[in-house]
């Protein structure tokens, strides 16, 4: 029997379920962070990156609605995409997943997936990263 | 060092639209061959060219050039996104301005895929995992105006309306016929809050524009104040550099913002000295978010200065009198000279029944990919 595999969509961009995070850039210069991380600092240029996983939950800052599959994204429409806001200061574009995407707010608690976007040729499930409503957040 | 002072020699335009019988070699052709008609510029009377075009590919101007038999001088081939007229137009000018040339030709054109833009500028696994839809950044920054601004629908649609309306007036624009608040409203949603009729559409044309260190022989001569073209800082997520991160706390202030600060500078002139403006409205929050960069209203007052009617054609104020892109639609590198072109007829007194009477200074703003914008004031 053939086992699914899970394949990001890109290397090095988030780490893996059940408690994912983003991958973000630190720089060892200025201290400032960035996503996806870079080879040079995209504050200072600075070559000194180090790598700090972020973003576990967030604060939805904007968001709307794609309702048609833009050119290259085989993914599921409607989807959400917005701009996240994490604790560690960094503000993130992100897919957003919602059971109601209409009822998706600023200021919303948000939590890291990942989320499948497509199955590959070869049957892998292409994943990739996406803020979902954190119903459990107080 | 002392600069010299710039005129608009002369301009020509391709009306903006859809030509599926030209190809853009020939909708260049036709705007360069109108302004060095008006003009009265020889073929061998300009010492450098300069041509802003995005998807038109390898020695673009020059095909436009030697198709005229006018090859031979210096020909720079301009990308710079939704700036590309103008940054081609800044080079243009700092030539003529600093004693280099006393001609130089100015020209931009284009030929856009149909629907929504396609760049090459991002990761192709950033098109796969959906991050890269323009419409959806431009309603990111709608929704932005919305929460900080007090923008409603109503305005956005209200934006859309007016250069609409103003477009009925305009023979070299793409879409010329005028819609309700209601209809705009109605029209399907393609990106919340974003509807189709507050979207400009891809499209095809040219424009082009003569510089000169003496004024033309048509109409009053029209100076060219300031062509400024900046780019992005790190730090705003939404920025039209389009990163896929920024900063939660430090928004710095954007190639609008930064480019419009330095044209006044330079022009010694403010926002209270303008007559009209032709701003970048790829989407009608746009025009809004435009306005309030370009600091002709103060920030946060962007839906004020829609809903009192500041910017209509008898506002004080007119935005977009030739209907903007929403009507004109956008081909990337002739869009900011079309601007140009416009203005100039504003500032002779011909623009006809767009007309804003006794037009004395004005001002043209793009912005797009990269990040890129420019700003341009004008005066007769």
């Amino acid at each position: 029997m053939r086992t699914m595999a899970s394949v990001a969509i890109q290397p090095g961009l988030f780490t893996e379920a059940p408690n994912p995070r983003l991958l973000a850039g630190h720089c060892g210069d200025c201290g400032e962070r960035h996503f996806p991380a870079a080879d040079f600092c995209p504050y200072c240029g600075a070559a000194e990156i180090s790598t700090a996983k972020v973003g576990g939950t967030g604060t939805l800052y904007l968001h709307t609605v794609v309702n048609a599959a833009p050119p290259g994204y085989v993914g599921p429409v409607p989807y959400g995409f917005g701009l996240v806001d994490l604790p560690e200061g960094l503000r993130v574009v992100s897919r957003l997943t919602a059971d109601d995407l209409h009822a998706l707010a600023s200021g919303m608690a948000m939590r890291l997936k990942v989320d499948t976007l497509f199955r590959d040729d070869d049957g892998n499930d292409v994943v990739s990263w996406a803020y979902e409503p954190d119903e459990g957040a107080t | 060092m002392s600069l010299r002072p710039v005129y608009v020699r002369g301009v020509g335009i391709h009306p903006f639209g859809r030509f599926d019988d030209k190809d853009v070699t020939q909708l260049g052709q036709h705007a360069v061959r109108s302004a060095l008609a008006e003009a009265e510029v020889g073929r061998g009377d300009f010492q450098s060219a300069f041509c802003g075009t995005v998807y038109t590919g390898v020695a673009a101007g020059h095909k436009v050039l030697t198709s005229l038999g006018l090859s031979g001088v210096p020909i720079v081939n301009v990308e710079a996104g939704c700036a590309s007229g103008g940054a081609a137009l800044s080079l243009g000018v700092s030539q003529v301005a600093s004693g280099q040339c006393d001609t130089v030709l100015v020209f931009g054109m284009e030929k856009m895929p149909r629907g929504i833009i396609r760049s090459s500028f991002f990761p192709p696994w950033c098109e796969k995992a959906g991050l890269t839809p323009a419409p959806a950044y431009f309603a990111l920054r709608a929704r932005r105006l919305m929460l900080e601004s007090d923008v409603t629908r109503e305005q956005l649609a209200q934006v859309s309306v007016k250069n609409h309306r103003n477009g009925v007036d305009n023979p070299f624009a793409m879409y010329r016929k005028p819609f309700t608040i209601e209809q705009v409203l109605e029209s399907k949603m393609v990106c919340d809050p974003l509807t189709l009729f507050m979207l400009c559409s891809p499209n095809e044309g040219a424009a082009c524009v003569v510089l000169g260190a003496e004024p033309g022989p048509t109409g009053p001569p029209v100076k060219v104040l300031a062509s400024v073209v900046r780019s992005h800082l790190p730090g705003s997520a939404l920025g039209e550099h389009t990163p896929m991160s920024g900063l939660v706390a430090d928004d710095p202030p954007g190639p609008t913002e930064r480019a419009a600060a330095a044209a006044f500078e330079q022009a010694g002139i403010g926002p209270e000295d303008l007559d009209l403006t032709e701003v970048q409205d790829t989407d009608s929050g746009r025009e809004i978010l435009s306005v309030e960069e370009l600091g002709l209203c103060p920030r946060g007052t962007g839906g004020r200065f829609v809903a009192d009617g500041t910017g209509e054609r008898a506002g004080r104020l007119p935005v977009n009198p030739s209907g903007g892109l929403l009507s004109k639609g956008e081909p990337l590198g002739a869009s900011a000279l079309g601007q140009i072109v416009e203005l100039t007829w504003q500032l002779r007194g011909t623009a006809e029944r767009r007309q804003i009477p006794g037009a004395r200074t004005a001002l043209g703003h793009t912005v797009g990919r990269g990040a890129n914008a420019s700003v341009t004031l004008l005066q007769r």
